[in-house]
Parts: C-alpha cells; structure tokens; sequence
C-alpha cells in the first residue's frame, strides 16, 4: 500500500517528462516556414526598445546582425516570472492569472528545494544537519505555503471569471472547467494537509526525498487525517501528468510561438544555410483544389510558382 | 436583430446575425460628434440579401446561398478538405507551425480583443471578436477533422452556414495582428483568418473578386492589377517625368531596363494610376542623389503589388517569382520597395522562405534608402517649405511587421519644422491599422465601403482627428496626413472623402516623398498644390 504513491509520482513524473519532450521535439520537427515575425523583437539590440529591426539600415546585407541574448532575457525572464504582457492588456485577468502562475512558480521552487535536500541528505547529511538545513526547511515552508495559496486564489479567481464573464464564458469548454477545477481540488487537499497534518511540510519532504532516492518506504503520517498527505501526493502528481496533455502546455508553446516565428527574423542570405532547406520546401508536391493552382499530387510548389497565365 | 451572439450562432437561423447601427458606436472627436456628420451604414439591398450569403448586413465575397442540398454538402465538404490540407507538410509548410501554435494554445482570455480597432469601434460586437472565427475553425477542426471530444475543445455544428459565414467573417479582419501582439502566449488570430481565407482560396475557389481576379490573376496575366500592360506603363511614366519636370523645374527622367544597374526600384502601379507625383517625386529624389536605378518594364515587375500576401499562398508566390526574375535579368544589385507597406512585407520578409539561388537578390525598403539620401547632404531641404501640421501614419505592414518605424522619423525631422510634426496615439509598432489592410482598401461592393469607413478605418481617423485637435480646422490651414503607402493612401483617401473632411475641414493627405520633394531647395516651391486628387 505505502508503495502506491511512489508509484502515481514516478508514473506520473515519467509521462510528464516523455510527453514534453514529445511536444517539443514534434515542434520542432515542423518544416520550415515563411518568415512572419512581429515587432517588437526582443533580440534587436539597439532597436528593441522602439521596436526597430535591421531592417531599417540600408543594405542590412553588408553589415554584421547583432543579435542580442540579453535583450530575448530582459523581456522574456519578466514576461515568465510576472505575466507582462497580461499585466499591460488585460490587468483585470492578470490579477488572477498572475497569482496562479506565480503561485505554481513558488510550489516548483519548493520541490526542487526538497529534491536537493533529500539528495543532499542522502549524499551528504551533515551539510543539512545544522543551520544551513534549518534555513532549507524554513525554504521550503515558505515557498510551499505561499505558493499554494497563491495557487488556489489565482485558479478561484480565474473559475470565477470564466464563469461570470460572458466572453470568457462563450468561448469556455467543459475541459477549461475542469482544468481549473483540477488544480483547485489538488491544491485545495495539498493545503488542507498543510494546515491539518504536516504544519511544516516534513512528511511532503520526505516523500520528495525519497522519490529522488528511489527509496519507496512507508511514511509514517502518510495515512493521517483519512491519508490526507497520500490523496494529496497523488493528486499532484495526476495534474504533473495532466497537464501537458492539454493546452496547457503552453508553457512549451510559448518557447516556439515567441522564438521560432514572433522574433524568428533570422534573414536567408544568398548561398548561406537556409536555402537548402527552401529548395526542399519547393519541390513539395500540393493538392490544393482551386481551379487556379489544380493540385494533383505530382505538382510541385516549385511547378505551381511558376505557371505562365500570360498566354 | 440580435445585438449579442454566441460562438455556435454562426451556424444558426438565416440571414445577418448582426447588425451595427450607429447607437451601437462611439462618436468620433470634434468636429464630427455630432450625429448629422456622421451618417450610419446604409442597410444592404434586399437583392443582395436574397442572393448572397450575409453576416452582418455587409457582403466582401459575393458566396452565393446554394439552391440545393448537394450545393450545400459540396460547401461543405470542400471546407473540410482544406482545413485537412492546412496541417499537411506538403500543402502548408508555409504556415503550419505559425498555425500549429496558434490553434493549440490560444487560453480563450479574451485579451486580444480590446486590441482590435473593429471590435471595439463596432461597440464591442462578439462577432468581431479576433477569437470568435478562431474558436469556431478550432472546434471545426477538433470536432470533424479530428474526431476529439467536444467536451475538451468546445462544440460547433457544422452546415453550409458555419462554412459560408466563417468565410465571410474572415474578411472582417484587416490581418494588421494588432491582436497577436497583445497575446501573453503568442496565438496569433489574425494568422488565422488568413488561413480561413487561404482555404477558402486555395481549395475552394473562393476569393474576394478585387483580390483575386481583378487582383492577382490580372497581375500574372496581364502584368498589372490595374490592368496595365507594358506598352501603357511606359506611357504613363513619361507623362509623369512632362509632368513633374514641369511642377519641379527640375529635368526628370525616369530610367526603364537599364541593365547592371544598383536598385530596380518597384512601385505599386496604383501609384502610376492614382498618385502619379508619387512615383515622380522618387525619380526627381533618386537623380538628384545621383542613384544608379532603374524601373523595368518586364511582365508584372512594374506593379510591386503582392495581393497573394493576404490570402492565397501560391499567388504569392508567383508574383514573388516575377519581381526576383525581373531583377534577375537585368543584374541589379538590389530591389528597392516603394511607399507600398504589402509590397515591402510581401517581397523582403516573406519571400525570403522562397527565393533561393540567383533568384535570392537583396531587397530593401525605400525609407533607409532615402534617409541616406537625406543623411548624403546632396540634397539641400527648406523646411520651412513644408511649414503646417504634418501626421505621420505607421503602415502596419512596414512598421509592426518589419520593424521599420525610424527611418521616416527621420526624414521628416530633415524636411518638415519639429513643432509642426505630430504623432498618433498609439503610434510605431503599436500603431492601428488604417482600415484598408489585407485588401480592405481596394474592396467597395455593395455597401462594404461604407462597413468599412464606419468599422475598419474608423480609428484612424479618429486618430487623425486628435491628432490635429489643437489646430484650426478649416480648409485655410491644411493639414497633411503622412501615409507612406499605397493601401493606406487609398484607404485615407476614401474616409477623407467620406466625411469630406478636406473641404470642411482642411485635412490632406500624401506620400512621405511628396514632402521631401516640396522641402527641395531646388525645386519650384508650392510642389504641394493642396488640389484634392
């Protein structure tokens, strides 16, 4: 029985982990495609700020491209972090979308921060045995318990926008009920379990040290409070794996809608390296029905590109 | 008529869904907040009732309501089959991952709305919402492409009406993706009425008839959208050099098929036809820099127009061909773009990803050219020749998406006093459409001109309007509105007619070298006559 949640955590870790991978490796698998960025782009060094592109200088061919990492850093870090965009354009849902992501931000700081303690304990326990582990753990409290709650008010602010709003509530599917209902419900036990059972997050520490040191032993306080901590452990790890089998796995998503086509402005110059992988796109065969383009399947972009209607 | 609608209308009841009357707007600023200077949209005809296919008592494509069950099946089924092909490799490479993300992702916020100059100018409709298409092509997608559960992405029913009107619904979008900006996740809504648009297109046939066949097709068949051929485009521009010779004092000629020559200049021949002092104030510009350029005359390659850009995908191509072949041929070391924002969009940033080879020439704006004109001292400007209020209007294409915003900054500053240049609000990359975008401008059927001025090209010229709001409004001090392009030219054009806002109230409107031109020492001064055009 006690190997039951180990089990749900290592499952669920494991479907997280190849599911993300999948989605980011299906992505970036897509041909390539035409440029369609949109400005600002963060990486323009001197430019950003206004919006400006190498674009602007004359014979931007001849000169070198400064691409700045900083610049993709200072908008990208706030933007993960803080939900700029949200805060400017939409600050009635940012106060409640912002304390929910920033709320799991915390809770996956505190899991880490049980991950390298349970290792370090594991590895080498008298580095935690004193001050620098009581720092840890008060880490841990804080992080935990900020973070839930933060979590569980921003997804009971964005259940109640979604059903109040009657935009929001047009466009909402029982699958966007449920998601937030799913974090509620999860985060709701997790923090009840806090307050009842493990005021200083001991036994969720445990059970984390011992998932990092796959040693699945019985916990003792697992089973308290009809096994509040085992329902809670399990139902986390669920949403662990949930999650990128939705469309929340925006969190990858972001990566390619921002950098693979909103700030992609990387120029195809004549002879470089972009123009193998064009030529390849070219000869494509198309289907396209329309009595202009006649597709059959042996045509190609390349054929359909270059029909002569002058005669 | 049902004032709010829901997602799953679109395939309910007959007739419009909506209608916008002139309750449902905000008045524009002074001087037109009053209700007699601003009359509502006329009704759309009975006729065209009857015959077309109607969403919102408007009409862009022309869609036929099908007379039997099969014509309506075939609709169907059509719009089917090309969604399919729009998550294919093959047929979409173009544009699926854009589209891939774009359909995944988007957190139904709502955001992106209040982005949208046509939403909220029609009153904050649902219909215009950017996410109200593409919730439904998504739950199209999800529900009969791929067979997922509706629960998880939302139910639709799928007939005739859901199709023809999501067609309709796409051409109520300027594409400007304003709203994409705005997106914390970068779903990009405007993609995705190009893609309803590009389907409808490419497998359907079915395409506004100002775009396509009097628009695309009549470039790769004739050489010019404006029906021009070689023999007349010539002809024109020699009238134009007689002509602006004559108002500059200065000798012009513009050079044709000069082989080997730096730049092949591409303008859009709507300049030629409608603003030929446009295509002249660049010649007199280009031989006072002593430029080595050239226009040419061959097949389509005097018409820098892309309309491919916003809707079809092949025909974009193929015009994109034409342009590299000309420059080709004549060994020109780089293509220059014109004051045409699609043409600049079109030819640099999305043929990119189709030009290889010998075809892949350097192509670059005109605004960097000409402030290296400016910057050469070879041209010595009066300001004080271009002394009245100036506005400069940020065409989307060339600004939020290519990112040229300061180049023409700073030719005004060159060519016009600083207190007199004036700033929209927003303005760069955040700037609004001018309401004639992805092939508005251009579009007049029915009373779809009138939707148009009262929906797409309202804000702008209630941006107009505040920004002229301290100087006096009469037609003794004019005030020029600043488009350098082509589109937004002719949507400006028809909106200031429209409120007849030059007669009353002095408001002009022109290209960016029109200005330069007029500032030129050496010319004749009063280039800019103030003779409405």
């Amino acid at each position: 029985m006690q190997l039951v949640p180990y089990i749900v955590a290592y499952v669920a870790i494991a479907i997280f982990i190849v599911a993300v991978i999948a989605r980011f490796v299906m992505w970036s698998k897509m041909p390539l495609h035409v440029r369609w960025e949109l400005y600002p782009v963060a990486h323009e060094a001197k430019k950003a700020h206004y919006g400006g592109s190498y674009l602007e200088e004359s014979e931007w061919w001849n000169k070198p491209r400064e691409v700045s990492l900083l610049g993709e850093l200072k908008v990208m870090i706030p933007e993960i972090l803080f939900l700029v965009a949200l805060k400017e354009h939409n600050p009635k849902l940012w106060i409640r979308s912002f304390p929910f992501h920033f709320g799991l931000y915390l809770v996956i700081g505190c899991t880490v921060v049980m991950m390298g303690t349970g290792l370090l304990a594991a590895i080498a326990p008298e580095l935690i045995a004193g001050g620098f582990g009581d720092l840890l753990r008060y880490v841990i409290l804080g992080l935990g318990a900020v973070g839930m709650a933060l979590a569980i008010f921003g997804a009971l602010g964005l259940l109640q926008r979604r059903l109040t709003d009657p935009a929001l509530r047009d466009a909402t599917s029982g699958a966007d009920l449920f998601n937030l209902v799913f974090f509620i419900i999860a985060f709701g036990c997790a923090f009840a379990s806090f307050l009842i059972v493990d005021r200083d997050f001991a036994i969720t520490a445990a059970f984390v040290a011992n998932l990092v040191t796959f040693n699945p032993v019985a916990l003792p306080g697992m089973d308290a409070a009809f096994y509040l901590p085992t329902i809670s452990a399990a139902l986390l790890s669920l949403l662990v794996l949930y999650i990128p089998l939705t469309h929340m796995s925006h969190f990858v998503g972001k990566y390619f809608a921002y950098h693979a086509i909103r700030w992609n402005d990387a120029p195809n110059l004549k002879g470089g390296d972009q123009e193998e992988a064009i030529n390849g796109m070219l000869v494509r065969p198309l289907t396209w029905s329309a009595s202009h383009i006649k597709g059959d399947g042996t045509k190609r972009w390349a054929d359909a590109a270059t029909e002569d209607f002058s005669k | 008529m049902k004032r709010s609608i829901s997602i799953k209308d679109i395939s309910k009841g007959t007739g419009p869904l909506i209608q916008i009357t002139a309750e449902d707007q905000i008045p524009l600023p002074p001087p037109y907040d009053k209700p007699e200077f601003d009359p509502p949209i006329p009704p759309l005809s009975d006729k065209a009732r009857e015959n077309f296919v109607c969403l919102d008592d408007t009409v862009a494509l022309n869609l036929p309501i099908p007379k039997t069950e099969k014509e309506e099946e075939q609709l169907v089924n059509q719009f089917l089959s090309g969604l399919e092909k729009c998550f294919s490799e093959d047929n979409n490479w173009t544009f699926l991952q854009p589209l891939v993300m774009s359909m995944e992702h988007c957190a139904k916020c709502q955001t992106c709305s209040d982005a949208c100059h046509i939403y909220e100018e029609s009153g904050n409709n649902p219909l215009y919402r950017p996410t109200f298409r593409s919730e439904v092509i998504r739950r199209i997608y999800h529900k009969y492409i791929k067979k997922a559960s509706t629960w998880v992405h939302g139910d639709i029913d799928l007939n005739w009406k859901t199709v023809a009107r999501l067609i309709e619904l796409s051409y109520r979008c300027n594409v400007c993706r304003r709203c994409a900006q705005t997106c914390p996740i970068g779903v990009d809504n405007a993609l995705l009425a190009r893609e309803i648009r590009k389907i409808a297109s490419q497998e359907m046939g079915i395409a506004a008839k100002e775009i396509h066949d009097d628009g695309s097709m009549l470039q790769l068949k004739v050489g010019s959208s404006t029906g021009m051929n070689k023999r007349v485009v010539i002809d024109n521009v020699e009238f134009i050099d007689e002509d602006i010779t004559e108002m500059t004092g200065i000798e012009t000629k513009t050079p044709f098929d000069v082989e080997g020559a730096d730049i092949l200049m591409l303008h859009n021949a709507g300049e030629i036809m409608a603003w030929p002092e446009n295509p002249g104030c660049f010649a007199v510009l280009f031989n006072a820099a002593g430029l080595s350029w050239t226009m040419s005359s061959d097949f389509a390659a005097y018409d820098g127009i892309n309309y491919g850009v916003w809707y079809d995908d092949v025909q974009f191509a193929r015009t994109a061909l034409l342009h590299a072949q000309a420059a080709q041929k004549l060994g020109v070391k780089k293509i220059v773009l014109g004051e045409c924002g699609h043409a600049h969009k079109a030819l640099t940033v999305i043929a990119d990803k189709v030009l290889t080879g010998d075809l892949n020439i350097p192509r670059e704006s005109c605004m960097p050219v000409l402030l290296d004109i400016v910057k050469s001292g070879k041209i010595k400007f009066d300001k004080s020749r271009n002394d009245f209020p100036v506005v400069l209007h940020d065409p989307c294409n060339m600004v939020r998406l290519m990112g040229i915003v300061s180049p023409q900054r700073e030719i005004l500053k060159a060519v016009v006093p600083e207190h007199r240049i004036l700033e929209m609000a927003p303005h760069g990359v955040e700037n609004y459409c001018c309401g004639g975008g992805s092939g508005f401008a251009i579009m007049s059927g029915h009373n779809f001109a009138d939707w148009r001025h009262h929906m797409t090209g309202r804000r702008k010229f209630r941006q107009i309007l505040n920004a002229f709001q301290n100087e006096p409004m009469d037609q003794d001090h004019p005030k020029y509105v600043c488009a350098p392009c082509s589109n937004c030219k002719g949507q400006i054009r028809d909106i200031i007619n429209y409120y007849d806002a030059w007669e009353k109230h002095g408001i002009y409107y022109g290209g960016l070298v029109e200005l330069m031109v007029n500032a030129m020492v050496d010319v004749k001064p009063g280039f800019i006559d103030w003779e409405w055009r």
